[in-house]
């Protein structure tokens, strides 16, 4: 195999969407993509395998997706912005998903998102210029 | 002859569409402050009111899917249609275009040596409705033209920061050299630090945004220096979409004036920055 090495690969429980990526999950992305329409949408709950193996979907996939295992989806090359399109209608919010891939509760995802952002207004008043109604 | 009268810079997440659509969301302590910080930038537009917009976005799996993907796409329509992301988000009426403008830019642009993908018809997703409706959704008719130009930020390789900065600086001339009495406004979508995907979810990085922020009035080199790689461990994989920036301020004067600086976070997964620029005269 040629495919090059990337140095963001080195970036932790980071999985960067390149071409490697895309080629290996083609099928996959492109049955995510058909979610756009929602009679696809509704084929799909109405019958999720039969919906599935009309794409070129490899075994582990098909069974991540079965299965409802974001983070595995994710691993075997789903598009975060395609998967949204599976989570999102079926009331997957993406802080839902956020904690799904760390296997923790959303409360405690959004806690964390909560804690990153605290203290932000006395930054922005030590900056200075910041509009800060 | 056309004129650039400013920069703005706005987030694009789609639950903003839905917050909007709601007038109690919108009014709620978790969205006032971020709302609020949009009344000066809506002021200026009123005032200034600017014929065209130029909106630089990334599409998110809606005109583009991974069969072909343009590094650069600029929209040559006189009309533009939002669409169903599969998100449930309520979609919009149509967009005006300026296809006479577009052509004009397209033209200059590859005359500057930038390979602009050309899009007669192109679904506009939340990327671009969420800012244009932060901008202009309180009124009943948008009062300007729009003009989509997409940065690919889903499937890498995506151009450099250096790149999309270099692509505003071609844009600038692109514009000015438009004959028609035309106010220009140009819009940069997109980040701040988020990561939606992966264990590293949820970061948000407010220091590294508010040096985003001081480094796109400032000091742009610093910012369109950085590889990707950079960016990405710093503001999350998705929050490489600041590269979008760049590209509008690209097209403003290297000295500028910050009109209005707003920052907000979290809203949903991201830190929200809000910058209104005006070239600098003298």
């Amino acid at each position: 195999m040629n495919w090059k090495r990337h140095d963001y690969e080195d970036i932790p429980g980071t999985y960067v969407f390149d071409g490697k990526t895309s080629h290996s999950a083609y099928g996959l992305n492109k049955m995510l993509f058909s979610f756009n329409r929602e009679e696809k949408r509704q084929e799909f709950d109405e019958d999720e395998g039969a919906y599935a193996a009309k794409y070129e979907l490899t075994d582990e996939q098909k069974e991540a997706l079965l299965g409802g295992d974001f983070l595995q989806l994710l691993r075997l090359g789903a598009n975060i912005y395609y998967l949204a399109k599976l989570a999102i209608p079926r009331g997957v919010s993406v802080q839902d998903a956020g904690a799904a891939f760390q296997g923790i509760t959303t409360e405690e995802f959004k806690e964390g998102l909560l804690k990153r952002s605290e203290g932000f207004q006395d930054r922005l008043e030590e900056e200075g210029g910041y509009w800060n109604g | 002859m056309a004129e650039i009268v400013g920069g703005i810079t706005s987030s694009h997440i789609p639950s903003v569409g839905n917050a909007l659509a709601d007038d109690e969301a919108r009014n709620s302590p978790y969205w006032k402050r971020f709302f609020d910080g949009y009344e000066p930038v809506k002021e200026w537009l009123r005032k200034v009111d600017p014929d065209v917009a130029i909106v630089v976005y990334n599409d998110h799996g809606l005109n583009f899917f991974l069969d072909t993907v343009p590094t650069f796409a600029l929209g040559c329509a006189d009309r533009y249609s939002n669409a169903d992301e599969g998100w449930d988000l309520p979609q919009l009426v149509d967009v005006e275009g300026d296809a006479e403008f577009s052509w004009h830019l397209a033209e200059s642009l590859i005359g500057q040596d930038f390979d602009m993908a050309t899009c007669q018809e192109m679904l506009v997703d939340h990327g671009f409705v969420v800012p244009m409706q932060l901008m202009w959704g309180d009124l009943p008719k948008w009062p300007v033209k729009a003009i989509p130009l997409a940065v690919n930020t889903v499937q890498h390789p995506l151009a450099s920061a250096r790149r999309c900065y270099a692509l505003g600086r071609a844009l600038r001339k692109a514009i000015e050299s438009y004959p028609e009495d035309l106010k220009v406004v140009v819009l940069g979508t997109g980040g701040m630090s988020h990561q939606l995907q992966g264990e590293r979810a949820g970061l948000i990085d407010v220091d590294f945004d508010l040096q985003c922020m001081d480094s796109v009035i400032n000091d742009p080199d610093w910012l369109a220096s950085m590889s990707n790689t950079e960016i990405i461990e710093k503001a999350g994989t998705e929050g490489v979409e600041i590269i979008m920036w760049l590209v509008m301020r690209g097209a403003l004067h290297s000295n500028v004036n910050a009109v209005h600086k707003h920052y907000h976070a979290p809203i949903s997964n991201t830190g929200a920055g809000v910058l209104l620029l005006e070239n600098a005269t003298g």
